[in-house]
């Protein structure tokens, strides 16, 4: 098995809720962690990936640019763990992720 | 908030053990303290090395806390993930907070990081045994879906208490390693009944091993622990350990020959398995009051 690392630049729109780091799943088989930074270019999305799934590069563009287009993710950094996660999982997981951001209370 | 400890994550079994909003992590996700082993087998790692640590409060009082994420690598300890426990418990030496809180769920060593994980678990044990002499009250959960297993079994049983639910398991070797050394006639390791009996909270509770026997719910364990740390901390002299091993001894005469949990529960009088099996947690603790005190030995 090897790993492959995957990096995206997407266009989002702003995130103006600022907060400390948050980290949801796990990096478990079939599952995913995701942690939630704040970033640095306030009009885009910074996605770093490390994944034990060589060869679903198009995939992952599929499912992040929906989630950029869908939710205020500009001026974050996303950083994520993933052992096999289905595209649904990665999306639910991301949709997570921005919702404990954006609520006051945190996860 | 998960009610049931079983499938709760390691960050919410410390939010719902802990008194609510009081845990203050110790090396955030975000400070990336990582396995530096796992990017050499082309393997992702986890942000926080598949452990939680830091303060917290536990019905007011000041405790310091750990707990394993049995989801990443089934919780197997490894360099950074033990180094992160035993930094902590020199620091439950410095600080000595009313208790240290240690929320298992672990197969053990990390296989990845072999001689890296073994030392790690040596580690931990030499440090809860040394702060037990100094005075630290360590409180043990298990509850979650990987149980306690290897070296986090011989962790778990340097605590001074044990809380278990009878979801949780307890034991040395797991039962695919008793399978794939001794043969399927010896323990058949998908017979699942059979991995309980013998290793699950249930029997754990019958033999004395552990202190608690509680209901898989992250309230029942909160209960468990605050009721541990109010009776305080359990004798740790040499004395204490050759009384255990004396015991053990005893044990070993009593039930040596039993085959399987369920003759021991046999030996000692109990209902049958399945009428054990279908116990809450508080009527099974009632049920078997007398024969716990026969198996530990105080008639």
């Amino acid at each position: 098995m090897s790993m492959e690392q995957l990096k995206y630049n997407l266009p989002s729109k702003q995130q103006t809720q600022q907060r400390e780091a948050i980290l949801v799943g796990v990096t478990a088989s079939g599952n995913c962690e995701v942690l939630l930074e704040k970033g640095d270019d306030a009009a885009n999305c910074e996605v770093d990936i490390q994944t034990s799934a060589r060869g679903f590069g198009t995939i992952w563009q599929a499912v992040l640019s929906d989630f950029a287009e869908r939710k205020h993710a500009g001026g974050l950094k996303i950083e994520i763990h993933d052992v096999g996660a289905t595209p649904a999982v990665v999306s639910l997981r991301l949709d997570q992720a921005i919702e404990a951001w954006e609520n006051e209370h945190g996860q | 908030m998960a009610n049931s400890f079983l499938e709760a994550s390691a960050r919410e079994r410390v939010q719902g053990v802990c008194d609510a909003g009081s845990f203050q992590e110790i090396l955030k996700p975000s400070d990336r303290i990582s396995s530096p082993h796992m990017a050499l087998l082309e393997q992702p790692v986890a942000f926080d090395d598949g452990v939680v640590i830091g303060r917290a409060a536990l019905g007011g009082a000041p405790v310091l806390v750990a707990a394993q994420e049995g989801e990443f690598l089934g919780g197997a300890i490894g360099e950074v993930h033990g180094a992160k426990i035993t930094a902590l418990i020199a620091k439950a030496v410095q600080e000595k907070p009313r208790a240290v809180l240690l929320i298992f769920e672990s197969g053990g060593v990390r296989l990845h990081e072999a001689n890296a994980g073994l030392i790690a678990v040596s580690e931990i044990m030499r440090a809860v045994c040394s702060a037990r002499a100094q005075g630290v009250q360590f409180i043990g959960l298990i509850g979650g879906s990987a149980g306690c297993f290897g070296g986090t079994g011989l962790i778990a049983r340097c605590c001074d208490v044990l809380v278990m639910s009878e979801e949780g398991r307890l034991a040395m070797s797991g039962p695919e390693v008793i399978e794939t050394v001794y043969g399927v006639e010896e323990f058949d390791s998908r017979d699942r009944a059979l991995v309980w009996r013998v290793s699950g909270g249930k029997h754990r509770y019958v033999m004395g091993d552990i202190q608690a026997l509680v209901a898989d719910e992250i309230k029942a364990f909160r209960d468990a622990a605050i009721e541990a740390m109010n009776t305080g901390k359990v004798d740790f002299d040499l004395q204490s350990i050759e009384a255990e091993h004396a015991l053990l001894t005893q044990r070993l005469e009593q039930f040596g020959d039993c085959r399987d949990a369920r003759e021991i529960w046999q030996r000692l009088g109990l209902p049958s398995a399945e009428e054990l099996a279908l116990m809450p947690a508080d009527e099974f603790v009632n049920a078997t009051a007398s024969a716990r005190n026969v198996a530990r030995g105080v008639q």
